[in-house]
């Protein structure tokens, strides 16, 4: 089993995120006396008589002031059983693109409702983003369960609805547990509650302790994106030249053929170093120095691959999270960072956009606007190596980034339908559907 | 060797990542440099993410004045071992020309952040890799890896990059750097394992020996050229260690009989206290303490 857990948590504004992580680090005893003591101390400044846990994460002083999250943190605990890093983000409005921040290393997601009022548009806006960027595990939190009277009717229909959901979104049955919490009481946060005597699963901790997780598939295709070229021009190794980069997927070994992309030329890997010595092989993950057989001109941004080699091109589809202000119109010249390419690009043609009411992909929008989730068709300036994201989420994935200030302008996936129209959902009934909108089959 | 990766092992690997894509994307990128623990861990990485080739980078120190003599000689030590550039920026240069005026309570940690951004702008280093972790405080939880700095070195917290896979973003304009966090994912815990498995040397002051100390608002300060003990304040001497190494007007020991790393670990792991909020001064001014001195260019 990992040792290591990546975990994102989710949902709407007031849903009690923030307390459910201060409620997860302080059970798990992952709160230190003297933050503690700062937390208690400013509760009781604010007139509460109880220690606020939300205080132990939201660190700045306008999510003080104002109770709310603002941007994504990170945070580390662990059991004897497992570390995790919990990426914990805002519910917001700017809502797809802290979502978006915190799930696209997640391995799980922690998605919260609110019990009283169950599965709300959001919810399932988050579900579907979460399943657009592949993350492959579910938890559905439903929060406040002591205000619903710790009613197991109200929680097993939240369930039922929700279950129905993430199967529409593709997610395997066996991929999404919700659990009935309550983060302000600690009800099945850490400890089991008496409240929840109909329910016989997990708490949220046994759940995120004993979940399996996808180790990296060290059987895919192999991807090495070449970050560096290593030349020490020493006495020592004066004709050293080596290849640095982090293993982005599948396994190298010495002796392997590969390719080196986009040019596209063959070579025999002839060594694998590390500063602790040369290695036979090297899995996913792993930062290590290529020696390739041949002299070839290989450099920063170049991708060595084998196997099933990924399609070089210049025209591709994909799925963008647009996540700046300025909206994205057909034609905008953007940059493109792939792997360790960075080039230029032109978005050609917006295809289609995800209806966030409807749930469905609708016809080409003419832009896409913060937090909009489109298929656009992209034209770049040089081939790029790409592989679909489905397949693989490094080298899958690239950022859109403003050629003038050089900010991130969204998460882009290539290829990466959007999610289908929502037909389960419609059938359970009793899901208020945005009517009088037809759903319209997805782009290309 | 397996293949598969440990917890430290992908630490290692991400910070070994992140040096390379600097040194890639960068035309003058800086290591601060302190000889304390984190940076020493940053400088071992950097060694390893390069090797056999030199560390691309030259170092950065910013030099309160108010130094342990031990951490300044390692600090040289190690500098000369690996024949790499050292800068150093002082604040007692700007106390001395009226640039900056001493502060009341003494402490010169606040200090630190004009001479920094000088430094910055005087060498037009756009890249500049600090050892922060996001377990040390709560605004630095909510730190980037790449974390872009305006022209005045300000960290903006509502408008960070949103920071999407391991894909960094490091696109900055003229005048403007971004301040890189290679141990962003460590904790103190890590750090420690890491120097264990690495035997990473480190100044002597991290392991419990005798000192003379004085207790002032809680904290065992060393007496130094930082003014103490005042009246009333009594010398004492104890075993003792440190957890962090910062400005000695601020930076408490800790009672200690931990003198090897194994028992190193063993205290911290153990520990009730996090490593500010037990030997910081400087953490315990306000309950925005450190994110205000971030935002004015502080790393």
């Amino acid at each position: 089993m990992s040792d290591l857990l990546r975990l994102a948590t989710a949902g709407s504004v007031d849903d009690g995120k923030s307390t459910l992580v201060g409620r997860l680090l302080y059970d798990t005893k992952s709160v230190l006396a003297d933050t503690l003591d700062a937390v208690q101390r400013a509760s009781a400044d604010r007139g509460l008589t109880t220690p606020d846990l939300s205080l132990l994460v939201d660190g700045l002083r306008s999510e003080r002031e104002q109770g709310i999250t603002i941007d994504v943190a990170y945070r580390y605990f662990a059991t004897p059983r497992r570390t995790f890093v919990l990426a914990d983000t805002p519910g917001h409005v700017q809502y797809t693109r802290n979502t978006v921040t915190g799930a696209s290393t997640a391995q799980l997601a922690v998605l919260l409702v609110d019990a009283r009022r169950g599965v709300v548009e959001q919810t399932r806006r988050h579900a579907a983003v979460l399943a657009l960027l592949g993350v492959p595990r579910l938890v559905l939190a439903v929060n406040k369960v002591d205000l619903v009277g710790y009613d197991e009717v109200v929680f097993a229909r939240i369930a039922k609805e929700f279950a129905a959901h993430a199967s529409a979104l593709g997610f395997a049955e066996d991929s999404v547990v919700s659990i009935p919490v309550s983060a302000l009481v600690g009800d099945n946060v850490v400890d089991r509650s008496a409240s929840t005597p109909w329910y016989s699963g997990p708490t949220l901790l046994e759940h995120l302790e004993s979940v399996p997780v996808e180790p990296d598939p060290h059987d895919a295709p192999f991807r090495f994106p070449v970050q560096y070229v290593i030349r020490p021009r020493t006495a020592e190794h004066p004709d050293y030249r080596g290849y640095a980069g982090q293993v982005a997927a599948g396994t190298v070994r010495v002796g392997d053929e590969v390719t080196v992309l986009p040019g596209g030329s063959r070579t025999t890997v002839t060594g694998i170093d590390t500063a602790d010595g040369p290695l036979a092989e090297a899995a996913a993950g792993r930062s290590v120095t290529l020696l390739l057989a041949h002299d070839l001109d290989v450099s920063r941004g170049d991708l060595i691959a084998a196997g099933d080699a990924p399609e070089v091109v210049d025209e591709f589809t994909a799925t963008l999270c647009w996540l700046a202000e300025k909206p994205l119109a057909p034609g905008a010249r953007v940059l493109v960072k792939h792997g360790t390419r960075t080039v230029q690009a032109i978005v050609t043609e917006l295809l289609s956009r995800f209806d966030e009411q409807a749930l469905a992909s609708t016809g080409a929008p003419d832009a896409l606007r913060l937090n909009d989730i489109g298929q656009v068709r992209v034209r770049t300036a040089e081939p790029v190596p790409v592989d679909d994201y489905t397949r693989d989420r490094r080298t899958g994935a690239f950022l859109v980034i403003d050629a003038g200030d050089g900010g991130t302008l969204a998460a882009g996936l290539v290829g990466a339908p959007l999610p289908e129209p929502d037909a389960p959902r419609a059938q359970a009934g009793g899901v208020a559907l945005a009517d009088g909108r037809a759903l319209v089959s997805p782009g290309p | 060797m397996t293949l598969a990766l440990d917890a430290l092992d992908r630490l290692e690997s991400e910070a070994v990542h992140i040096f390379r894509e600097v040194a890639g994307e960068f035309d003058r990128p800086v290591i601060l440099f302190s000889g304390g623990k984190d940076s020493t861990l940053l400088l071992h990485l950097a060694v390893k993410a390069f090797w056999p080739a030199p560390v691309p980078f030259p170092l950065l120190h910013v030099d309160t004045g108010h130094n342990f003599d031990e951490v300044i000689r390692f600090r040289d030590e190690v500098v000369a071992r690996h024949g790499l550039r050292l800068e150093v920026a002082r604040v007692q240069d700007y106390l001395d020309d009226g640039r900056l005026a001493e502060r009341p309570d003494g402490t010169r940690n606040p200090l630190q952040t004009v001479p920094l951004l000088d430094a910055i702008t005087a060498n037009r280093f756009d890249a500049v890799f600090g050892g922060g972790r996001r377990d040390e405080e709560r605004a630095r939880a909510k730190e980037r890896i790449f974390s872009l700095r305006n022209a005045f070195g300000q960290w903006e917290p509502r408008r960070q990059r949103p920071e999407l896979w391991n894909l960094y973003n490091g696109r900055h304009r003229a005048g403007e750097h971004v301040r890189v966090f290679p141990l962003s994912n460590w904790t103190e815990l890590d750090v420690w394992r890491y120097i264990a498995r690495e035997r990473v040397e480190l100044p002597p002051i991290y392991y419990a020996h005798r000192r003379e100390v004085y207790l002032r608002d809680g904290m065992w300060l060393a007496r130094g050229p930082w003014g103490g003990p005042r009246e009333g304040e009594e010398l004492l001497e104890k075993t003792v260690r440190y957890r962090t190494v910062g400005d000695g007007s601020c930076t408490g020991a800790v009672e200690s009989e931990a003198a090897d790393i194994d028992a190193v670990i063993a205290e911290v792991a153990a520990s009730r206290l996090t490593e500010r909020g037990a030997t910081r001064a400087d953490d315990r001014l306000s309950e925005a303490a450190m994110e205000d001195r971030k935002r004015e260019g502080y790393f």
